[in-house]
């Protein structure tokens, strides 16, 4: 597939506001090749940490920094660095320190690495800590101006990035506002809502659903959710699709699923996603296809749920 | 002459301490008395002699950091603010209450003075390096100091920043082990011996003393060590009592987490006043 990984995005991103931010400073935990920081660590090395094979310590040395004033980027795969989860919580949770979490390699999408390596719960513990902000972009493009973003706001922020390569599917950052989804098809009967990776599945997918005329929508911030579009499409529409490239437990389905049942929606919600199992190794592609996230199976399986 | 002096009058701040210490917790009704005492004589050290700290500004730039990394003697760091008047002394009557900043544990959003919030072994380490490092960082001169606990020493998270505050050359890192042998579940060496101690730190290439936890002159000389290194971060092992100071909860691991009935905190104080410490 032609496009961008937003691992490498993150990466070009992070050297340009290393220039424009001075206080920002990025540790990574031997995975700087694999997270993009590598890029940042050759334009700034006075500012970029190697932190060795221990994401915990990273975690803290990362908060610490933070509470002299520095912007801490903190890198590694996204299932390593938020599987230091209580470290997180208190060190930078509890904390309120300004550090920006940045987890790559997200989702089944990474491949042939299998589920070891893949980040599939980590949107559900992350949510769990008050005052996070969790942002998964899906594009080159969102993923500068959500690195731009974290490094703006004051506070703690999660990054979820991919390893495989996303086609452009917006055209200007000034698009990307936090907490905002991004609207790429208005339609009425149903929305497929994606977020990072699965975005430019649910667009394929709007494509062969198009007698449903389906909204299709990136969900790029899954915390705080946007209720305010959320409760518009359920307005819209009989049935919301959401889908995404983490358990269907905890992340994007979760999230909209308690908007739309404190709001006394009638609108019917289907989630896709991994559903509640442990992934394993193949190519990407493949793993899209066999867990039900290439915009064919969605499409396969939607319609046979539409058409019930 | 005028060091006999100083370390008189350390001991006898620490004298105070140990008796607001114990009058906090009894009133809360639940705390750690046992590593709290442990611990005082050197917080008292680090407050009143070695760090620069402006009482009136918590937000000097240039100031001296402290960590608590073992958060559950935080009634000893409280004792230590409001004996040099950075919080109203009344306030120590609120530990552990609704609505007090005297929280359980320390929280750094709360309450002044306080650099880290901990409580959840292992990671005060971590956050002293990156305060250590953001200061070398901006070219200051300010250190940071952090007590660790013996049992705290189990958690690997110690053990990785132990690794790497070397390769960051953070002398400007003094770290004290609070060894006083006592968590829990029981004595430190036999829930999970963390011995030898001393020679495992010097093994992660840190400039490393042992001293007595409890005689202000070593405690002082190896802070007086502590400047001289240009590269190295410091260890001191101090070896302390648990409960120090009260004769009934001293080495006894039961005074780790429990407060004293009103009866046990009149024998207590009545003990701390007749100057046993120190």
């Amino acid at each position: 597939m032609s496009g961008k990984a937003t691992r490498e995005s993150f990466g070009e991103a992070l050297k340009q506001i290393g220039a424009d931010f001075p206080k920002v400073v990025v540790l990574d935990a031997d995975l700087s090749v694999s997270t993009k920081s590598v890029v940042f660590a050759k334009a700034f090395p006075d500012r970029f940490f190697e932190m060795g094979i221990a994401e915990a310590n990273m975690i803290g040395t990362g908060a610490g920094l933070s509470f002299t004033g520095f912007i801490p980027f903190i890198c590694s795969f996204a299932c390593f660095v938020v599987g230091r989860f209580e470290t997180i919580r208190v060190s930078i949770g509890y904390s309120r320190a300004n550090v920006k979490i940045v987890g790559t390699h997200a989702g089944i999408g990474i491949g042939e690495d299998g589920y070891t390596q893949m980040g599939l719960e980590d949107m559900n513990v992350m949510r769990g800590l008050p005052g996070v902000i969790i942002i998964q972009p899906s594009d080159d493009i969102t993923t500068r101006a959500a690195v731009r973003f974290a490094a703006e706001h004051v506070g703690p922020v999660y990054l979820r990035l991919t390893r495989q390569k996303l086609p452009a599917l917006h055209g200007d950052e000034k698009i990307f506002e936090s907490g905002k989804g991004i609207i790429l098809k208005e339609g009425k009967e149903i929305a497929l809502v994606g977020t990072g990776a699965t975005v430019c599945e649910a667009l394929k997918a709007s494509e062969e659903l198009s007698k449903h005329t389906p909204w299709v929508v990136d969900m790029h911030t899954i915390k705080p959710i946007d209720r305010e579009l959320v409760k518009r499409l359920a307005q819209s529409c009989r049935t919301i699709i959401t889908i995404e490239d983490h358990n269907i437990i905890g992340g994007l389905g979760t999230a909209v699923a308690e908007v739309l049942a404190e709001d006394g929606s009638k609108a019917r919600l289907i989630r896709i996603g991994i559903r509640d199992t442990y992934a394993e190794s193949g190519t990407p592609e493949a793993l899209y296809e066999k867990y039900g996230l290439s915009a064919g199976k969605i499409v396969t399986y939607l319609k046979e749920v539409l058409n019930s | 002459m005028q060091n006999t002096k100083v370390r008189e009058e350390l001991a006898q701040i620490a004298t105070e301490c140990r008796a607001d210490i114990i009058k906090m917790i009894e009133k809360a009704g639940c705390g750690h008395p046992g590593g709290s005492l442990s611990v005082i004589d050197i917080l008292v050290c680090l407050f009143f002699h070695e760090m620069k700290s402006d009482p009136n500004n918590s937000l000097w730039e240039d100031r001296d950091r402290f960590v608590l990394s073992k958060g559950h003697g935080v009634p000893a760091l409280y004792s230590v603010l409001a004996k040099r008047g950075s919080i109203p002394r009344e306030e120590l009557w609120t530990l552990r209450q609704i609505n007090s900043r005297l929280q359980g544990h320390p929280d750094r959003v709360l309450l002044p003075y306080v650099e880290a919030s901990t409580g959840s072994l292992g990671q005060g380490l971590s956050i002293a390096q990156g305060i250590a490092m953001g200061l070398k960082l901006q070219k200051k001169q300010a250190r940071v100091f952090a007590v660790i606990g013996d049992g705290e020493s189990q958690e690997g998270q110690i053990w990785e920043a132990a690794l790497s505050a070397p390769k960051f050359e953070l002398n400007n890192l003094i770290v004290f082990l609070d060894n006083n042998n006592g968590q829990i579940d029981g004595h430190v060496d036999e829930v999970m011996d963390i011995r030898p101690i001393a020679s495992k730190w010097q093994a992660f290439r840190w400039a490393v003393h042992e001293i007595d936890g409890h005689n202000f002159e070593e405690i002082l000389g190896a802070l007086g060590e502590a400047r001289k290194e240009t590269k190295r971060p410091t260890m001191i092992v101090a070896h302390t009592v648990k409960g120090k100071g009260v004769s009934f909860m001293e080495n006894d691991v039961k005074w780790h987490g429990i407060a004293p009935s009103k009866e046990e905190a009149q024998e207590a104080l009545a003990e701390i006043s007749k100057g046993k410490s120190g």
